[in-house]
């Protein structure tokens, strides 16, 4: 078998060089899609944990399996604005209470049309409260279930218990996928997806076929494989021919493919966070000019040259760069260890040593978390890192030490304040609670005018960068890899649309 | 013999019973459980307690380790924690890869430790001997890691001739497939059996009734074979069946290097998602088939060299 691999490769090599030749001889740069063929990608497994229960999807392995078998109402596009898919239009009334939801002419891989039913009984079991684990609880969580109706087989009525202006956003939110009515047995999945299930072994691999039918048109291989493996076996493997792409690849492994030519790294700039978290709810940052002060302290330059290997966009203190809704307007925050230092003489803090919790729970935390405590050491704070177990750092990291590592991927902003910034949040990181805040941000989810909304969610996010306990320092570069021989990917922040969109790639 | 064979039967059992306790206690006494491990940035604090309680870790610990062993004793090894999926299949998937490889490392490392060995006693201290000890103990002095790179790195991204990784990889009986990570294995085992083989055979040449066999004037190789060899194998083949007890219980670095989806890699992602029937399950399973390759090692041992106890 790998013999047949390695002269794929090689005969693939020489393809390549023929048909460059040839059509450099034709005069033409570009080469026509090509349909067939299979592409194999390679994801970082969970092990066991990996899933094909669409509605528990957690893992990035997982959400790539469910997203070639399913679909969702809507998908996020790579500014994290809603993208019409299962719904085809939507119309709101009553305050943004009413959602009327019009649905795409699909079938499922079973030949069934999608129906409202399906719409109506996916939400049901994914709001089920015996399935503590499914992942699009919250999103949905202002759905008044009992009420949502069918209009006519195309069209559904979504009310809500509260206004939510943001609904179609939270359609696209991870593990709100349409199932077919009466779906119960995940190891059987039946979507309306691009890709009809094959085979599935949890931790290892996965097989899907095309599927001709799909509503916006068949893909261009034939069979999609989606298989776990670790960061360095993911390189070695997309090296030596045994898979087209390979997700999350590491900087050093992008600067020795650009050498030798062996693969394409697909960069998506800055599309996730890398932050501190200052509890907000302790001293000394109960302050608001410690808080600053550390702010004022940050080097983020240098963070990013060291931690991300210059791999990365600086960070301003404020969630989602590029993103709907972020306010552009808003000055650089750079380093100023006088007025820090003035700050934290003038708040009597200087003295106490703090304690920065951190993990190696997420690539770069212990690293960046030691450069930051030396960097308060030079302002004359002294910090000490203290590192816990990974398993359980997300939820230690809400109690344990004044100051805490932090990431996050990419989501709506509103979606990010809503589980970090607000008094009830599951990951409030910063301890950051105000009621004024959460009533403001309730005002902006119920605002149905784009503008308006717009405006009012930009206000949250100056208070957010004056006040609150975010210090953002870096957004790193998004890192995917790929054979010379596979087109049609496009960069794309996580969790989004082109993300993991494999039904558009074609192999030459 | 047959009573002896009951008697280790009946040891190997309290031996599994003990370890179980140790290894569910020292399991509870990590930090966390499977819903904490389990919990999504997007999981209310109730949806964590509910999730707590549907995986039944809200009941006490002495409760779930007698439902455990309850069940165990139907040969039913429960449920992971963290797919629901049973620990059989889980341990049945991934003991599959392993069991090849070090199977496929014990079948090579046997003859060629005994052969290089022999050869070494032999011409003791002679040119030969010193070539195999100079190149089996240089072997076992690079860390297994540092091997498998390098064989990576050479023979799959280089050269071409085996696949890098067991990525997405269905048939595992390929010897493409099975190259590398067994070369890596057989450098760090050959060593340490053919030291044992030499020291044990060189001893056995100096002892009394050997040297009295040739003078005796019974042919070299009859001496070798017959007197020599099955004294000189006893601290090899219990060498060898801790051999094989080592690389069923997983090769860690060499499972992560290639992908090899085996016991190990189990293993460790079942400690790290507090998965605790699937770490009872490998542990129990890994221990039963220790127990068994050393009373076999034992049992081979007698027949070579019969010794007077086993017979009580």
């Amino acid at each position: 078998m790998s013999e047949r691999m390695s002269m794929d490769r090689r005969g693939f090599l020489g393809l390549t060089a023929v048909s460059a030749l040839a059509l450099a001889g034709c005069g033409g740069g570009h080469e026509q899609p090509r349909n067939g063929g299979r592409l194999r990608a390679l994801f970082a497994g969970g092990g066991a944990k990996e899933t094909l229960d669409p509605h528990a999807a957690n893992l990035f392995i997982d959400q790539a399996r469910h997203k070639a078998i399913f679909d969702k109402l809507t998908e996020l596009g790579s500014d994290l604005a809603p993208v019409p898919r299962l719904a085809e239009s939507w119309e709101v009334g009553e305050g943004a209470t009413v959602w009327r939801i019009r649905l795409r002419d699909a079938v499922f891989h079973n030949g069934k049309k999608l129906s409202s039913e399906d719409v109506l009984y996916s939400f049901a079991r994914i709001l089920d409260p015996n399935s503590a684990e499914f992942t699009g609880k919250s999103n949905l969580s202002t759905l008044d279930l009992p009420n949502c109706r069918a209009i006519d087989p195309r069209t559904v009525e979504l009310r809500l218990n509260r206004p939510n202006a943001d609904l179609p956003t939270n359609l696209a939110a991870l593990g709100v996928v349409i199932v077919p009515d009466g779906f119960k047995d995940p190891a059987q999945p039946v979507g309306t997806g691009p890709f009809k299930f094959g085979s599935f072994t949890a931790g290892r691999t996965f097989t899907a076929t095309r599927f001709d039918q799909h509503w916006e048109g068949a893909p261009r291989i034939d069979e999609l494989h989606i298989l776990s493996a670790d960061a360095d076996a993911r390189g070695n493997a997309l090296r030596s021919g045994q898979a087209e792409y390979a997700h999350e690849v590491n900087p050093t492994f992008a600067r020795t493919v650009a050498a030798d030519k062996s693969a394409q790294i697909i960069v998506t700039p800055g599309c996730t966070t890398q932050a501190f978290a200052l509890k907000t709810d302790r001293p000394p940052f109960d302050n608001p000019d410690v808080v600053l002060a550390f702010k004022l302290i940050a080097d983020r330059q240098r963070l990013v040259d060291v931690v991300l290997a210059g791999k990365g966009q600086v960070g301003n203190d404020l969630y989602g760069k590029g993103y709907r809704y972020y306010p552009q307007d808003l000055p650089q925050r750079s380093r100023d260890p006088e007025q820090a230092r003035s700050l934290l003489r003038k708040a009597g803090a200087l003295n106490t040593p703090l304690t920065l919790y951190t993990s190696s729970a997420s690539a770069g935390f212990v690293e960046a978390a030691t450069l930051f405590a030396q960097q308060c050491g030079e302002a004359g704070v002294k910090v000490d890192v203290q590192t816990g177990p990974s398993e359980t750092f997300w939820k230690d990291q809400l109690v344990k030490g004044e100051i805490g590592s932090h990431r996050s991927g990419a989501m709506p902003i509103p979606e990010f304040l809503n589980i970090r910034m607000l008094t009830n949040s599951p990951y409030n990181i910063s301890a950051w609670r105000h009621a004024d805040f959460d009533a403001d941000f309730a005002a902006a989810q119920s605002t149905v005018d784009e503008a308006e909304r717009a405006a009012l969610y930009q206000k949250l996010q100056r208070r957010v960068y004056d006040k609150a306990g975010l210090l953002v320092w870096g957004h790193p570069d998004w890192l995917n890899a790929a054979t010379p021989k596979l087109h049609g990917i496009e960069s794309a922040p996580p969790n989004t649309l082109n993300w993991a969109r494999f039904d558009k790639a074609w192999l030459s | 013999m047959t009573k002896y064979v009951l008697r280790r039967l009946a040891l190997a059992v309290g031996q599994l019973v003990a370890l179980s306790i140790v290894v569910f206690s020292l399991t509870a006494m990590l930090p966390g459980d499977a819903a904490e491990v389990r919990q999504s940035e997007h999981m209310t604090p109730e949806q964590v307690a509910a999730l707590r309680n549907q995986l039944g870790l809200d009941r006490p610990l002495w409760t779930r380790f007698l439902e455990w062993a309850g069940a165990v004793l139907h040969g039913d090894l429960g449920q992971s924690l963290s797919s629901g999926l049973p620990v059989n299949q889980i341990i049945g998937e991934s003991i599959g890869c392993t069991a090849v490889l070090a199977g496929v490392t014990v079948l090579l490392v046997a003859p060629l430790s005994t052969v290089l060995g022999i050869a070494s006693a032999v011409g003791e201290n002679g040119r030969l001997d010193r070539v195999i000890t100079a190149v089996t103990l240089g072997l076992a002095a690079i860390p297994d890691f540092v091997l498998a790179l390098v064989f990576v790195a050479v023979f799959a991204l280089q050269l071409g001739w085996s696949p890098a990784t067991w990525v997405g990889v269905t048939d595992l009986c390929t010897p493409e497939l099975l190259a590398l990570p067994v070369a890596v294995l057989l450098c760090r085992s050959l060593s340490l059996l053919t030291r044992q083989v030499r020291a044990g055979t060189v001893t056995v040449l100096h002892a009394g009734y050997v040297v009295q066999a040739r003078r005796l004037g019974l042919p070299r190789r009859t001496v070798l074979l017959r007197h020599v060899l099955p004294n000189a194998a006893v601290p090899a083949v219990q060498d060898l069946a801790r051999l094989g007890d080592n690389l069923l219980g997983g090769v860690l670095l060499v499972e992560a290097i290639f992908a090899i989806p085996g016991v190990a890699t189990a293993l460790i992602t079942a400690v790290q998602q507090r998965d605790v029937p699937t770490v009872q399950g490998l542990t129990m399973v890994l221990a039963a088939f220790a127990l068994l390759i050393h009373l076999l090692a034992d049992l081979i041992c007698d027949r070579l060299v019969p010794r007077t106890e086993l017979l009580r």
